[in-house]
């Protein structure tokens, strides 16, 4: 088999991957695409471990390793998009912006206010949040905790 | 390939200590491999599934249906599953199928129900900068493809397997693994075991320091909540 088969499906499948985790939104569907990049790797070291037959077998070996990385990789993942989902109500990664440079001022109001929609009790919807301080994240947590626990049960 | 090529890569001993020594000894055989033109079964096999699975991939990405993407995913690492058949690393490919499709996109699917995921067409599945990422990634595929067909075009991979095991059956790949893989293969599981708590750590509920509190105070933000 010519080589440059599995090599050109590698990369073509790595693309398709970089495409998309830049044009995703949901965290999700992100670590979809990471997946089919590992795969394009996972299929490079197999086609140059057949190719050169390592007498270590260190292709087929890191291979197995890297399997074994993405299964805790897209656990740890999955579990911090949740986290995500159950605190802010949406695992959309381009609304987390909680680490954009901002005026104080206008970080402020915008922080009283969400503080007052979530103490409201809205939680499960999606006007919750691009952007929260940590006083409002305080805020809204007592808020939440004031109200009752069955809003916050989403998960 | 001809006869003679095939005999002389028999006739040399598998069982180089270096395998530098044996790259520039696959150097010869590069040159009698059968051109583009005239395919050999396997490569048309090859072909035919990589189509698929490129396919696959591609609707993973694109599809607006978050459940149809996992499940579009599910074609994609199966057909890379058999690219790795194809390609004589059997016990990878079982590998493959086993965490992958077993696990991997079970705890996908399970992650789309837990974040309430809609069933039907979501508009904003991509975000705003589609364009950029897909500028991006033809760049990088026009790129990278350039590069490796220029690289490896009179590349040749030799799928006969003397007789014997194959190179990528079970039995030596477990035996590489735990003759020369040992230790990695230890400082992986410790690594396996550090995610699996850290997993169970995140996606606790804090139940016991919020009843400790008695909601008099603020909760501890440390390990979110």
């Amino acid at each position: 088999m010519h080589l440059a088969y599995p090599a050109t499906l590698a990369v073509l499948l790595f693309c398709v991957g970089l495409y998309g985790v830049l044009a995703r939104r949901n965290a999700i569907l992100v670590l979809m695409a990471v997946e089919l990049m590992l795969n394009a790797v996972n299929l490079n070291l197999v086609t140059f471990d057949v190719w050169l037959r390592d007498t270590l077998h260190a292709g087929q070996a890191l291979t197995l390793f890297t399997i074994a990385i993405a299964a805790a990789e897209i656990g740890i993942g999955l579990a911090i998009v949740l986290l995500v989902y159950r605190n802010r109500g949406s695992s959309d990664v381009d609304r987390l912006r909680d680490l954009k440079e901002r005026d104080d001022a206008q970080a402020g109001a915008q922080a009283g206010a969400e503080a007052g929609v979530r103490g409201a009790g809205s939680r499960d919807g999606k006007s919750l949040a691009p952007a929260t301080d940590n006083d409002a994240d305080g805020g809204s947590d007592q808020a939440r905790q004031g109200s009752s626990d069955a809003g916050r049960r989403p998960a | 390939m001809s006869p003679a090529t095939t005999a002389l890569a028999h006739a040399e001993p598998l069982q180089h200590p270096h395998s530098l020594q044996h790259l520039s000894s696959l150097q010869p055989l590069a040159a009698g491999h059968p051109g583009f033109l005239s395919p050999t079964g396997v490569e048309i096999i090859f072909l035919l599934v990589g189509l698929v699975t490129l396919g696959a991939a591609v609707v993973t990405v694109v599809t607006r249906q978050l459940v149809h993407a996992a499940l579009w995913l599910v074609v994609a690492l199966g057909g890379v599953a058999v690219e790795y058949l194809l390609l004589t690393a059997e016990f990878i490919a079982w590998v493959q199928v086993l965490i992958y499709v077993g696990s991997v996109v079970v705890l996908i699917l399970f992650g789309l129900m837990l974040t309430r995921a809609p069933i039907g067409r979501s508009p904003d599945a991509d975000s705003g900068n589609r364009w950029v990422a897909l500028v991006v990634s033809l760049a990088a595929a026009g790129t990278l493809v350039t590069v490796v067909v220029d690289a490896f075009r009179a590349t040749w991979i030799d799928l006969e397997q003397p007789v014997g095991p194959g190179e990528g059956s079970s039995e030596v790949t477990g035996m590489a693994l735990f003759r020369h893989w040992v230790l990695p293969f230890e400082a992986l599981s410790v690594l396996l075991l550090a995610a699996l708590v850290g997993a169970i750590v995140l996606s606790r509920r804090q139940q016991a320091a919020r009843a400790g509190t008695g909601g008099s105070g603020a909760p501890g933000k440390a390990g979110g909540n």
